[in-house]
């Protein structure tokens, strides 16, 4: 089972980019007895966007749990940098240098918008300032001592991603970023994503908004049932349409 | 009007216990979801503690009052890392269970030494004395652990509130899983949290020791009170556990002057009407 999963992982092509940040083999996991993860295989490459397709209930937010250490019970290969994670707990990981950005963004509402920002510690050096924050998201700047949940939708994403941007993180994890947001907002997370990639960000998308993924990503991998079981590259994109169509159901 | 001036004074004196003692719990309820039962009892360990700096290392109050809340609040660090870590997750009844069963122990084990009747503790030289303010005669000692109690609420109160620790720990107390995943370590906060409570329990029971002597006792009487005192004010805010302590206190000291038979029953009184009207405490927030 676990060798089919890897041949489709080694399927997916890798994009020229850079060698793995973040290799993931036959990962297991569970929620106390529930049994989420059947073996999951999938890699990132340095400085691509990856986005992990796949219907609700899928999979998709408990990978990136597991990546980040959040989850109970785990098992398999997580290696990021070369180093084994699937061990570690997730204050070392996050120090290690991977950043997550959970869906439903996690603002703190006891916290005020400048308190929301500086909360997570400086991993490494290299982080954006707090001015190149604002300059990315100007909305932020005028709304610092309002009450983080005060925001809107939009902008409690904004926050949920520039907290993680300071703190020099290289490696970012989104769950589900445009969920229930604006068009109009969808499209400027999607620049802001763009651009993160052009500076050399590498980054984990998880979605169901599939034409959102399609502007950013580099390469698909599809969850079903706790498993990756198709995986390609944007530019393979129109021939998978079909294919894409009878996984997400759409 | 001497006499209701002195028992405002008894009152705010009070006040000035119940407001360490639930803004302590209050912080604690907050990090580690537990109701701190043992808080009397450790409440009782930094009054001994005083006690036993004096008699036995000739340690007198002033150092007494930084030592000793860190002697105990240490010794609360190790039950946090020994047993009360291992029932994060767990419903409330678990962790006020255990610590009941920890109070019960530390009174017994107290009570076999030391009996049940009061140690005295003297009042340093400085504090002696007292002051005639035209009104009233104020005792300087108690004046002073009214306006130092003030001070110590109000420095928790900023440093929850308004410094950058005090925002790691607001925020891991509404997500600690986020909060850890993104690197800030989160059990070591929770055990550091559990030894600030406890050390303002050990430096109210300093306080106390020269007004109330120092008894095994001392704390199990107070604790309920105090119970009661976070049950009206609510668990959410810290402010909230300051402000209500005091006003507390000083509810209790005018019902001793108008009305003495109640004195002992009209914080009781208060919070079963707050819990009619307001189940979540006055400042408290529903969860």
């Amino acid at each position: 089972m676990a060798n089919s999963a890897m041949a489709v992982a080694a399927k997916a092509p890798t994009s020229g980019a850079g060698k793995p940040v973040l290799s993931v083999a036959n990962l297991e996991a569970w929620y106390g007895e529930s049994h989420i993860l059947h073996g999951i295989d999938f890699n990132v490459n340095a400085g691509e966007v990856v986005t992990l397709l796949g219907r609700n209930g899928a999979g998709k937010t408990t990978t990136l749990k597991s990546v980040m250490g959040i989850i109970g019970k785990r098992t398999g290969s997580i290696r990021f940098n070369d180093q084994d994670i699937s061990r570690a707990s997730s204050d070392k990981i996050a120090r290690m240098g991977v950043a997550f950005c959970p869906e439903e963004r996690g603002i703190f509402a006891s916290l005020d918008v400048r308190e929301n920002l500086l909360l997570p510690p400086i991993v490494r050096s290299g982080g954006l300032s707090l001015d190149q924050i604002f300059e990315l998201f100007p909305n932020l700047k005028e709304r610092l001592n309002s009450q983080g949940t005060k925001l809107s939708g939009g902008e409690q994403q904004m926050l949920a991603i520039a907290r993680i941007l300071r703190t020099g993180a290289r490696f970012l994890m989104l769950d589900e970023p445009t969920e229930g947001l604006a068009p109009v907002i969808i499209q400027q997370i999607g620049q802001t994503i763009a651009r993160l990639k052009s500076e050399g960000f590498t980054i984990l998308l998880v979605e169901q908004n599939f034409r959102f993924a399609a502007t950013v990503a580099d390469r698909y991998y599809i969850v079903e049932h706790g498993k990756i079981i198709d995986g390609f590259a944007n530019s393979e994109l129109a021939a998978n349409m079909d294919k894409l169509h009878t996984y997400l159901g759409v | 009007m001497q006499a209701l001036y002195a028992q405002l004074l008894v009152g705010l004196i009070n006040g000035s216990f119940y407001a360490l003692l639930s803004l302590g719990l209050a912080v604690i309820f907050g990090m580690l979801n537990i109701i701190n039962f043992a808080h009397g009892a450790l409440y009782m360990m930094g009054a001994f503690c005083a006690y036993f700096l004096l008699n036995l290392l000739n340690i007198g109050y002033w150092p007494a009052l930084i030592l000793a809340p860190i002697i105990v609040g240490i010794f609360g660090m190790i039950l946090e890392r020994t047993m009360l870590q291992w029932l994060s997750g767990l419903d409330h009844l678990y962790g006020l269970l255990l610590t009941f069963g920890m109070a019960l122990i530390i009174q017994g084990i107290f009570q076999n030494y030391f009996g049940s009747s009061g140690l005295p503790y003297a009042i340093p030289d400085e504090l002696k004395g007292g002051m005639n303010l035209g009104f009233m005669f104020l005792p300087i000692y108690r004046g002073w652990v009214v306006v130092f109690s003030l001070i110590v609420c109000l420095a928790t109160w900023y440093l929850i509130e308004r410094t950058r620790l005090g925002a790691n720990l607001r925020a891991a107390t509404e997500n600690p899983t986020l909060v850890r995943a993104f690197g800030i370590n989160v059990p070591r906060m929770i055990t550091l949290t559990y030894g600030l409570g406890v050390g303002l329990a050990a430096l109210a029971g300093v306080l106390s020791a020269p007004i109330n002597q120092v008894r095994p006792l001392m704390g199990a009487d107070l604790i309920i009170v105090v119970f009661a005192v976070v049950v009206i004010g609510g668990m959410g805010s810290i402010m909230g556990s300051i402000i209500t302590g005091f006003a507390l206190g000083v509810i209790e000291g005018l019902t001793k002057y108008f009305y003495p038979e109640a004195s002992n029953t009209v914080v009781f009184v208060l919070m079963v009407l707050v819990l009619l009207v307001k189940p979540t405490g006055l400042t408290g927030r529903a969860n």
